[in-house]
């Protein structure tokens, strides 16, 4: 009777304590589970789909967050420089269209194709990948290397330190993040905190 | 030549204090620079970087600080800033102060925050801050702060609280009470 009670006891701290880890979301070191998301030309999108990729820069983003907005054309400047060396962007839009209709996927094709994005804007339709990264708003950027265990979450946070000029930008924190792992160096600075848009559920 | 009119009368109106009609006019018209010259004149934006606006956040003088950030283009920010305004009215005598922080993008100070707090006819303290690096000064609001707003602190003296999350006001008045007495 009393390993019974220690049994369930210990049966809810574990219940406990993985509901907390589900609801933060990724650490620095975690490997992230891949995700099969449908992109705006209809197709489904997984990581291991990049066979020849280091690593990825996920960014969730969307239409609607003027903050995201500020940063689209960064966010397309990262993935021309990176895709080539092996760390493609990949966009993620994980708001609840009811709340926000001008982030359907109508609405994303149309703006992928206004600012011509090069990387695939996918759609987390079921709500269930955004939370898994413990991402809060847009944007919201995590850098992950691709390793023998997984793709391994290297940096969760803002792209830069100056959302309003990107001229005046002084540290590019995505950045230093993939170039210090292209050369084999632990990323400087490995989370940042930014303002954005409470994703919608 | 029909610019010059239009300002003249909206000035005449603004001369007249006849402030809804004058919000009026400039929604309608839509005339961003008779807009911006206009609101200027007519309200005054405290506007601080962090180091001017963190004295904000460590007042020890008995008052209740409700501070809650927001911004004009957050659709759940501006549904629960009515639940403030209430707040401040209901508990300004009990030593409690809401002050709402807008984290709008300076160059919509003129066309976008101060035509909302005239239209909405807001009565808390409203500031702006305007500090691009964020990640300097977000975990010193509260270091477990990701970002996301709407945002807000309660605090007294040394006891504070955050919340990365939105209210309804039966949720905010709940949480202000624990301040109170």
């Amino acid at each position: 009777m009393k390993n019974t009670l220690k049994l369930i006891a210990a049966g809810l701290i574990v219940l406990v304590l993985s509901s907390f880890t589900m609801f933060d979301g990724y650490k620095i070191g975690d490997v992230a589970e891949d995700f099969s998301l449908k992109n705006i030309d209809g197709k489904m999108v997984s990581m291991a789909h990049f066979k020849d990729a280091k690593g990825f820069i996920i960014t969730f983003t969307c239409n609607t967050c003027p903050y995201a907005v500020m940063y689209e054309d960064r966010i397309n400047a990262l993935n021309k420089k990176y895709a080539p060396l092996g760390y493609p962007v990949i966009a993620i839009m994980p708001n609840n269209i009811v709340i926000k209709p001008g982030d359907a996927l109508p609405e994303m094709k149309k703006r992928a194709q206004e600012k011509g994005f090069t990387f695939p804007y996918l759609i987390d339709e079921n709500q269930d990948v955004f939370p898994k990264y413990g991402a809060t708003k847009t944007p919201h950027m995590f850098v992950l290397e691709k390793t023998d265990k997984g793709n391994v979450v290297r940096y969760i946070g803002a792209i830069d330190d100056n959302y309003k000029d990107a001229s005046a930008v002084t540290t590019k924190y995505v950045e230093n993040a993939v170039d210090a792992l292209l050369e084999g160096h632990e990323v400087p600075e490995k989370e940042t905190k930014a303002i954005g848009c409470t994703i919608k559920v | 030549m029909k610019l010059n009119v239009l300002i003249v009368v909206i000035l005449l109106m603004a001369g007249c204090q006849n402030k809804k009609k004058f919000v009026e006019v400039i929604d309608e018209s839509s005339q961003l620079v008779i807009n911006d010259s206009q609101v200027k004149n007519d309200i005054e934006l405290e506007v601080y970087d962090f180091e001017g606006f963190k004295t904000f956040l460590n007042k020890k003088d008995n008052t209740v600080y409700v501070i809650n950030f927001w911004a004009t283009w957050c659709a759940p920010c501006v549904k629960e800033l009515p639940y403030f305004e209430t707040l401040d009215k209901a508990y300004r005598d009990q030593d409690v102060k809401v002050i709402l922080v807008s984290l709008d993008f300076p160059h919509l100070y003129d066309k976008k925050l101060k035509p909302f707090i005239e239209k909405n006819k807001l009565t808390s303290k409203v500031i702006a801050l305007d500090d691009v690096d964020m990640n300097h000064w977000i975990p010193q609001v509260d270091k477990n702060w990701s970002g996301s707003i709407p945002a807000t602190i309660i605090y007294k003296n040394d006891n504070r609280k955050f919340y990365e999350d939105s209210f309804t006001y039966e949720e905010l008045e709940v949480e202000l009470k624990h301040f109170l007495n």
